[in-house]
């Protein structure tokens, strides 16, 4: 991000520049099942996103559409300034938009260094001809994007771990392989799918930490949905909460968690 | 050296020369089996296309002739020039990839989240959609082919062993070469999957589809790339096998002896198919050698299918497949 593009400074001395991604009026249908329901929100530059909201609040739908697994019925994605078509999800990956899944999905039968070096095939240029004979550019090319891999691997702290299928990793330090992955493309949205689900609080910190630092050290913009509220509030500069398929908060932690609607949603009204 | 061990020996090497043909068919199973899900029974027929088309291109016949002729009542046939070894290679390659390209977007891209079993009766109508092609293209003869590789008995073997054992074995110079040659496609294919960033990708797209679009990589690309692979390998066995024993229907039936190949190392495992081709190989030579004699012989009609519903029964995975765990 340009000095000339900060709009904002937060409390922490982060720099958050102008709008990012735009959803505006999505609607989503899964045949008579509204997913999501005319709803419209921002991402800036540089923040941390959370959408939160109860189960089968939309959340992950929402998330679906922004990487383009999904596509909305109606409403416009609009990505830096432009409306985007409705695009497969590896076009999605090639604007520089990664992703992790609440499920994880990590190829299992690779080494977690291999799981990562993923991450880096839309950063590779050279074509199929010129790999399949290791030609040129293909071999300096590998050496480079180990190197980067690398990188994130002691990010992550992950080293001692890299030789190993993933297949035998328990599930908190898959998690983190998934992250890795999604950092190694090096993008500019990382979208993250309930990062710390069925972790413990140990692993929770852990988590935390390499989401702020990420965020902290490389600039990337975040938007991850959670269930744990402590955690939200914690991480995220600006929040959208969701509820049966429609928006009913957006604001920073504070103002949502003085939300009424917010309140009702997740400690139930009653109806006498 | 008793004479029974010597001619065993050589009934042994012979057989390790017949696994390495029946890994090269199985070879071509493994990568689109691994990448797309696919059990493609059209990889005999695709070997048997490949080989008429190189033999139709070195030897400048016209495609179409008979449907050209039947149409405008012409008698052409030749083009009258001859295509040497390498052009022609190159030349079929590109109509493998074409094909490639074609079964994809006529067909698999119109099949995406479908049963396996429905896949299966994809490639069976591409199968005979593929024999009637080739016939219609080049025609329903019987072809030799020629691509300079030798034949017949290696005389230095011949010699060696007879200086050794006083007994001269009969190895073929093409199962030598064909040897050679499938080592080298084995090699260039395991170095392309593990280093290269297709081939990484082409891992990806066969551990998970998800996760493979999340990190950028397009289906359609992969599986024609597949496709093409499968097509190339499908050409050097079409070669082989053609080679030896005339390009020809029959060809396409070497298909059902990778079958058991396949049962024995995997559908998943490019090393499983080689070892696999290599265990049925031995496997079969020898027992015809060791037992037929004493329940009346032609055993190799049946030994390898046994084999494999051995391993059907105790093993399904195959020897190198992915083990198969339901995690509760």
């Amino acid at each position: 991000m340009l000095d000339s593009q900060v709009t904002q400074t937060t409390a922490d001395g982060r720099k958050i520049g102008g709008v990012m991604m735009e959803m505006k009026n999505i609607t989503l249908r899964f045949g008579g099942v509204v997913a999501i329901k005319d709803i419209s929100f921002d991402i800036l530059e540089g923040e941390i996103r959370a959408i939160i909201g109860p189960n089968g609040a939309g959340k992950s739908s929402m998330l679906n559409v922004i990487s383009g697994f999904y596509h909305p019925q109606d409403g416009e994605v609009w990505f830096h300034g432009k409306k985007r078509p409705a695009v497969k999800p590896y076009e999605v990956a090639r604007q520089g938009i990664a992703r992790t899944f609440q499920n994880i999905a990590l190829f299992e039968g690779m080494t977690v260094l291999d799981n990562v070096m993923t991450g880096r095939l839309t950063q590779m240029k050279s074509g199929v001809f010129q790999q399949a004979l290791w030609w040129g550019a293909a071999e300096r090319e590998e050496l480079e994007n180990r190197e980067i891999c690398e990188k994130v691997i002691d990010f992550l702290e992950i080293q001692s771990i890299r030789k190993t299928p993933v297949a035998r990793l328990p599930y908190g330090l898959k998690k983190r392989v998934e992250l890795a992955r999604a950092l190694a493309s090096e993008p500019k949205l990382l979208l993250l799918d309930e990062p710390m689900a069925g972790m413990n609080v140990e692993e929770k910190e852990d988590m935390s930490r390499f989401i702020l630092d990420v965020n902290d050290e490389f600039g990337t913009t975040i938007a991850l949905i959670e269930h744990d509220m402590g955690v939200v509030m914690d991480l995220s500069d600006r929040v959208v909460v969701m509820d049966y398929g429609r928006k009913i908060g957006d604001g920073t932690p504070d103002e949502v968690r003085n939300n009424q609607a917010v309140i009702d949603a997740y400690l139930g009204v009653s109806h006498d | 050296m008793p004479e029974q061990v010597i001619f065993g020996m050589e009934v042994f090497l012979n057989g390790l020369m017949a696994g390495v043909l029946y890994a090269l068919v199985a070879l071509g199973f493994v990568l689109i089996y691994k990448a797309s899900g696919i059990f493609n029974y059209a990889q005999g027929v695709m070997a048997l296309f490949a080989a008429m088309t190189l033999v139709g291109i070195m030897e400048g016949r016209v495609p179409f002739a008979h449907l050209i002729n039947a149409i405008l009542g012409t008698k052409i046939h030749h083009f009258g020039w001859h295509v040497n070894t390498l052009f022609g290679l190159i030349l079929t390659m590109l109509i493998m990839l074409l094909l490639a390209v074609l079964v994809q977007k006529v067909i698999f891209k119109h099949l995406v989240n479908q049963e396996g079993i429905i896949l299966f009766m994809a490639t069976i109508g591409l199968a005979y959609f593929m024999e009637g092609m080739g016939d219609l293209m080049w025609g329903g003869d019987i072809k030799t082919l020629d691509v300079g590789i030798p034949q017949g008995i290696n005389l230095w073997i011949d010699e060696t062993t007879y200086n050794i054992f006083d007994y001269g074995f009969f190895i073929d110079n093409l199962d030598i070469y064909a040897t050679v040659i499938a080592f080298i496609l084995v090699l260039a294919l395991i170095g392309f999957s593990q280093y290269t960033k297709q081939g990484r990708a082409m891992r990806a797209v066969a551990d998970d589809h998800q996760a493979a679009l999340s990190v950028g990589v397009s289906l359609n690309f992969i599986w024609i790339m597949v496709w093409t692979l499968a097509g190339f390998v499908a050409l050097v066995a079409g070669i082989v096998w053609g080679t030896k024993s005339g390009v020809q229907f029959s060809l396409s039936l070497i298909a059902l002896k990778a079958l058991p190949v396949l049962m024995l190392g995997g559908f998943t495992s490019i090393p499983g198919a080689i070892v696999g081709g290599l265990i049925i190989g031995v496997g079969e030579k020898m027992f015809e050698f060791l037992v037929g004699p004493l329940i009346g012989g032609a055993t190799e009609n049946w030994f390898a299918y046994v084999l494999a519903l051995l391993f059907l029964v105790f093993r399904p995975q195959g020897l190198f497949g992915e083990k198969i765990i339901e995690r509760v």
